[in-house]
């Protein structure tokens, strides 16, 4: 699913180049939930939008859902995106719309007829536990509320990967512990991979596995699998 | 991609317009601004326009002889009678008609102030204008001295359209003689002409004694059924020496237009205000459509995050150009609808608000959203999906 092969990166200009990714290698398999952790700076956040495809990657080998992403064409680049479900720090709902449409704008994007979007938005935020909250507006929902419509959208075209950038920072420890839950129910039940990006130690039960990232560089990586 | 298929099934253009609703109607009221402004310099630039033509537009004939040294209704530019009778031998003119004009001082009976009067004098037996009334009023203007009053001329005349209905005889000077006006008839102003009075040619020679009997200002032409006048023109035209111009009516209405669009500024000034009106309402739409952008900034960066794109963003932008454009035209053109009636009221211009102004107006509202749609959609651009990561 992921296969990184030596990744550098850097940023800046050339002749202020900083790097931010030390020769990083680490796969992914089908079906299987990743954590990554380490501190802010180290480099995780970088590495994850390298995967995404929301930068392309410069050095090094990264193969991600089959597709080559060193030096990728912007097509290849979206072309991936598409098939990647996204799960930010910050929800980036659109205030203007419901829940329900919130979903239902990222379906379209993938070609759905307006009735088949509906269900299947309504189905996914069924799932997430807002059945009750469809036609509520972002700002009428709670922040834990917010998190489960922006993971129904990240989730409802059935993205073979779910990448995750601290998902459960601005929320509490009850909400946050709900949101990983829901994560990691609705992947084990669609299939698909997850790479989390976390600081946050009460999630990491929901671990396969977790990758240590320090200063760029990955550390040795800690298996810890978890009893299913 | 089409941006239905992409954007579909959220109109996500509308539901973020409507999200401000403060913002969407200043947005709504700058292209109402610039649809009102631009439709009104429309209206009275073509009002003007109309207004140049409005004897030309009653003339009774299909074809007219004019002096190639005609320039505007209002400088007597006679040619000889002669070519007018020349004419009559071609098989498809059925009869011809002159008509004189030049212009004198007239003297308001009132307050004994001067204003130039255009004088037209025709046959009192047969009218060549299709004007109501004046066929059977024409026959008085045999009276010497004797004059038909437009009712529609300016004011200061002092020849008001109550007086003329009341049927008294009104007596004042015209140029160096004492005339009588005995009816009237509704024409209407001009750029050159506040008022105008007709009478027959004798009246006519006697008002404007270094006038030549012989010399006519404009020949008509009336062609028998059936008759090409496109065809008759140019066969005239080609018969007749190079001292007279040929001319089809609605040629002589478009040389008209033609010599008032060039050689004054009026073109000039109602288009720059067309662009004044254009751009204050463009930088609105610009701001309105900007400040929606740029809020949302994180959200349409996660849609390129999650894959759309940059089209399909433009798409949503473009969108909201549209609805901005339908929204302000629509209450624009209903706006002036009413301001169309006051003008035409204070100004006596002839306003109209035609499907033609109406379609050019609308995509002119439309090619100035869509130009300030474009400028906000460098924003677009910029909304780096890799940040919503950062």
């Amino acid at each position: 699913m992921i296969e990184i092969e030596r990744v550098n990166h850097y940023y800046g200009p050339s002749s202020m180049r900083r790097q931010v990714l030390f020769d990083v290698s680490a796969t992914v398999a089908g079906g299987e939930i990743v954590l990554l952790t380490g501190p802010s700076g180290s480099g995780k956040s970088t590495l994850l939008s390298l995967i995404g495809a929301l930068r392309s990657a410069q050095q090094g080998s990264l193969r991600v859902l089959g597709e080559e992403l060193c030096g990728a064409s912007a097509d290849t680049l979206i072309r991936v995106r598409r098939q990647v479900g996204y799960i930010f720090q910050k929800h980036n709902l659109f205030d203007c719309l419901t829940a329900l449409q919130n979903v239902e704008l990222c379906l379209g994007l993938h070609g759905a007829q307006r009735s088949t979007a509906r269900r299947r938005a309504t189905e996914v935020l069924d799932a997430v536990g807002l059945a009750a909250y469809l036609d509520r507006y972002p700002y009428q929902l709670s922040g834990g509320q917010q998190q489960r419509v922006a993971i129904a959208r990240a989730l409802a075209p059935r993205p073979r990967l779910i990448l995750a950038d601290e998902p459960t920072a601005a929320l509490d420890s009850v909400s946050g512990g709900e949101v990983a839950e829901r994560i990691r129910e609705l992947a084990k039940q669609e299939g698909c991979a997850a790479v989390v990006v976390t600081h946050d130690q009460r999630i990491l039960r929901i671990a396969d596995r977790i990758l240590d990232m320090e200063d760029g560089r990955l550390q040795a990586s800690e298996v810890r699998r978890l009893a299913a | 991609m089409s941006l239905w298929s992409t954007v579909s099934p959220v109109p996500l253009a509308w539901h973020q317009l409507a999200e401000q609703r403060v913002r969407f109607a200043v947005a709504v009221l700058g292209v109402t601004f610039a649809v009102v402004l631009v439709l009104m310099q429309l209206g009275f630039r073509n009002a003007l326009y109309a207004s140049a033509v409005r004897l030309h537009e009653h003339l009774a004939g299909d074809v007219v002889l004019i002096s190639p040294k005609y320039s505007y209704l209002g400088v007597s530019a006679p040619f000889s009678h002669r070519r007018l009778q020349q004419v009559r031998s071609h098989p498809a003119v059925s009869g011809v008609a002159p008509i004189w004009f030049d212009v004198a001082p007239w003297k308001n009976p009132d307050t004994g102030m001067a204003r130039n009067l255009l004088v037209i004098a025709v046959d009192p037996v047969d009218a060549p204008l299709h004007l109501e009334g004046l066929a059977e009023r024409l026959g008085r203007t045999r009276v010497s001295d004797t004059l038909l009053f437009d009712s529609a001329s300016r004011s200061e005349f002092g020849v008001s359209p109550a007086v003329l209905r009341s049927g008294r005889r009104l007596t004042t000077e015209l140029g160096a003689r004492r005339v009588f006006v005995d009816g009237s008839y509704v024409l209407g102003t001009s750029f050159a002409v506040d008022g105008s009075a007709i009478t027959g040619p004798s009246t006519f020679l006697r008002l404007f004694p270094n006038r030549r009997e012989g010399l006519i200002d404009i020949g008509l032409v009336r062609l028998r059924p059936g008759a090409d006048e496109d065809a008759v023109r140019a066969e005239l035209a080609a018969e007749l020496p190079k001292d007279v111009e040929v001319l089809t009516r609605a040629g002589f209405i478009a040389r008209e237009q033609t010599y008032w669009a060039a050689n004054t500024p009026i073109g000039y000034v109602f288009a720059f205000g067309m662009v004044m009106g254009l751009v204050v309402g463009g930088v609105i739409v610009y701001l309105v459509l900007f400040v929606n952008v740029a809020e949302h900034l994180p959200q349409f960066a996660t849609l390129k995050a999650i894959g759309f794109t940059d089209g399909a963003l433009f798409g949503v932008v473009a969108q909201q150009a549209l609805i901005l454009a339908a929204a302000g035209f629509t209450v624009g053109v209903l706006l002036c609808h009413g301001l169309y009636a006051v003008s035409a009221n204070a100004t006596q211009l002839p306003m109209e608000l035609t499907v033609e102004t109406g379609a050019l107006v609308f995509m002119l509202a439309l090619l100035m959203c869509c130009t300030s749609g474009a400028a906000a959609l460098l924003k677009v651009r910029a909304a780096d999906p890799a940040e919503v990561f950062a």
